[in-house]
């Protein structure tokens, strides 16, 4: 890098620098959309949507849970399933080193969350992918507590709701991740042998082969606001046809328009829309 | 290609086989010059460096790194689907089309006779020069491509054909359109139904495997690699460039991705490894062929053998048992 290049990264980051300053960590948040300088409770309380433009945050998998399942009978599955370092992956770190970095930071074993619940009384198995674990990305671990999650819910007769946000396979794991769609798609086939319904929620961002196997097959697919989702990723994509990709390329409501997804939710009305499904495809009757 | 062996003058050889390439050349003259003037008795001599030759043959692919492999498995000489398709199978009718949109001529497919068989074959299928590369699309399917199979999966359950796929493509097309039609639930969907359908399927890797767009005609019964053909989540120079911020580092990425017949089969990921002539597959076409279709015609017969339920529920066990983890409990 010659010594013009540096001038203008020193400017930006004197820029960046003055900007983090004038927002105090925790506090305040600015919508990553609209730039609206929000409060940091205000923000939570609204799940993490924007009050003011309805810009759909990226929310945790915990606080997914807790906002999905009804408070009683909430039980973890497979959190005994951790994961290991198969093919001593190296590059510039080794796996191992940053499988326990994110398991410092995130303070979750790996990127997938299994839990028995209800939601509105139906009785259902959520997974629900957190993207800090390493970009959410599928190892053997979230392949081996999705299958639980299913098998759980066949044995209990619930529904099962998936909450994808993934950029794809875990390349540290080599083709053992390859697999894992192949596994989670085929314990698919015995939820729909057991008439149960799957309910796929694609959230910012679904893509890589997380949405080439289950997140593509659910009975009913949901997908919330502007949340990115496809099989290649767009740079991949614009550096293949060398051409600027369309506006709103891969966003949810370009899937909704080419007749990829059934619907898009917001997320403050996901709980109430999921049970409205569930409980008609389950056909459970609801409490007037 | 038919299965006939190239000369030195007509193979193409990769940067790490240039000393190879050299003698063999060397060799070539002077047989040449030797059939010219048969006053000359250099026999002895060839004989000599035919010898020095399978040598530096057999200690190059003895010693090839991953990276190597990988470009054995993407030599432009290569055996391709159509090409296992006219050797291995008599009467075969290419079918076309996914009924819904178009005809992918990335993949091929048909119904055909293996050793009298009726089977269904379904494979990736790259070009040999320019204009068929491009027709071919360099082997990357498109969802209609994918569609395709998904159908001819369906016709072969319902005729009890067993398939037969040979896989052999960088991966998924990364394009406008290949989005806009649903790229990830074409592949998604083949998984899902290859997962339960109702015929034995083997497959064979017998090039790249090139990540989802592979594993779309991978959901087997018995998955068989060729020596030096490889099988990746993610391309090493795509890895390279995410984790290395570098498509330089390819090889370093090759090698931990753990990409080849031999990592995957010690990983219980593959069931057999066809081995290759000295060289590689493009050295002697027919060889491999014959390795493929004893390994093909014994596979068949086990599974032609096995009852339905127990085939499905054999697949089905394979597939769960995917993936290396700690756990403290029983599922």
């Amino acid at each position: 890098m010659s010594w013009l290049d540096k001038i203008p990264q020193k400017i930006k980051r004197a820029v960046d620098s003055a900007q983090r300053r004038n927002m105090p960590e925790g506090l305040w948040h600015k919508c990553d959309a609209c730039q609206t300088v929000l409060y940091r409770t205000d923000l939570d309380e609204n799940l993490e949507v924007c009050p003011r433009c309805g810009h759909h945050h990226r929310l945790g998998a915990r606080d997914r849970l807790n906002v999905l399942l009804d408070e009683a009978g909430r039980v973890e599955i497979g959190s005994d399933v951790t994961p290991v370092d198969a093919l001593k992956f190296k590059d510039s770190k080794t796996y191992a080193e940053r499988m326990k970095a994110a398991q410092r930071d995130v303070k979750e074993k790996d990127a997938l969350i299994v839990m028995r619940g209800t939601v509105e009384a139906v009785p259902v198995v959520a997974a629900v992918f957190e993207f800090k674990f390493m970009g959410g990305s599928m190892g053997s671990v979230v392949g081996e507590r999705f299958v639980r999650g299913v098998q759980d819910a066949i044995n209990n007769k619930s529904a099962f709701i998936c909450i994808s946000a993934s950029g794809g396979a875990r390349m540290q794991e080599g083709l053992l991740s390859l697999m894992q769609m192949a596994k989670t798609s085929a314990a698919l086939t015995k939820l729909s042998e057991a008439g149960l319904p799957y309910i796929s929620v694609l959230t910012d961002p679904t893509m890589g082969g997380v949405s080439a196997s289950f997140a593509m097959l659910g009975d009913v697919i949901v997908a919330e606001p502007n949340a990115l989702i496809g099989f290649a990723g767009p740079r991949v994509i614009e550096q293949t046809v060398r051409e600027t990709l369309p506006e709103g390329f891969q966003r949810a409501e370009f899937l909704l328009t080419h007749g990829a997804i059934d619907m898009i939710v917001d997320r403050r009305e996901m709980r109430t829309r999921l049970s409205q499904l569930l409980s008609s495809l389950m056909n459970i009757s609801k409490a007037a | 290609m038919s299965a006939k062996r190239l000369t030195p003058s007509k193979l193409t050889y990769l940067d790490f086989e240039q000393p190879i390439a050299e003698l063999e050349r060397r060799i070539e003259a002077l047989q040449v010059s030797h059939d010219e003037h048969a006053a000359l008795d250099i026999s002895k001599e060839l004989e000599q460096l035919q010898k020095k030759n399978t040598k530096l043959l057999q200690d190059t692919y003895q010693n090839l790194s991953a990276w190597q492999i990988s470009q054995v498995a993407r030599h432009p000489q290569r055996p391709y689907t159509l090409d296992y398709i006219e050797c291995l199978f008599t009467d075969f009718q290419e079918l076309h089309g996914d009924r819904a949109y178009s005809d992918d001529p990335a993949i091929v497919g048909g119904i055909a006779r293996f050793k009298g068989i009726p089977v269904m074959v379904i494979g990736h299928q790259k070009g040999r020069d320019i204009k068929e590369r491009q027709y071919r699309n360099f082997g990357m399917p498109r969802p209609e491509g994918y569609r395709k199979a998904l159908r001819l999966f369906r016709l072969a359950e319902k005729f009890h054909l067993p398939i037969i796929t040979l896989i052999d493509t960088p991966g998924a097309y990364p394009g406008i359109g290949a989005e806009e039609r649903g790229q990830s639930e074409a592949i998604a969907r083949n998984l899902y139904v290859m997962a339960e359908l109702k015929t034995p399927i083997i497959g064979i890797v017998i090039g790249e495997g090139g990540s989802g767009g592979a594993l779309a005609l991978g959901v087997v019964d018995q998955l068989n690699m060729l020596q030096y053909s490889t099988y990746s989540v993610i391309s090493p120079e795509g890895c390279a460039s995410i984790l290395w911020k570098s498509a330089s580092k390819a090889p370093e990425a090759a090698e931990t991705l753990g990409i080849t017949a031999e990592r995957l089969k010690g990983l219980g990921l593959i069931d057999h490894i066809v081995s290759e002539p000295l060289g590689g597959a493009h050295r002697c076409p027919e060889e491999v062929m014959e390795r493929v279709s004893n390994a093909i015609a014994q596979q068949l017969k086990t599974l032609q053998a096995k009852k339905l339920p127990q085939l499905l529920e054999t697949r089905y066990q394979r597939l769960m048992g995917y993936g290396k983890f700690k756990s403290t409990s029983e599922k």
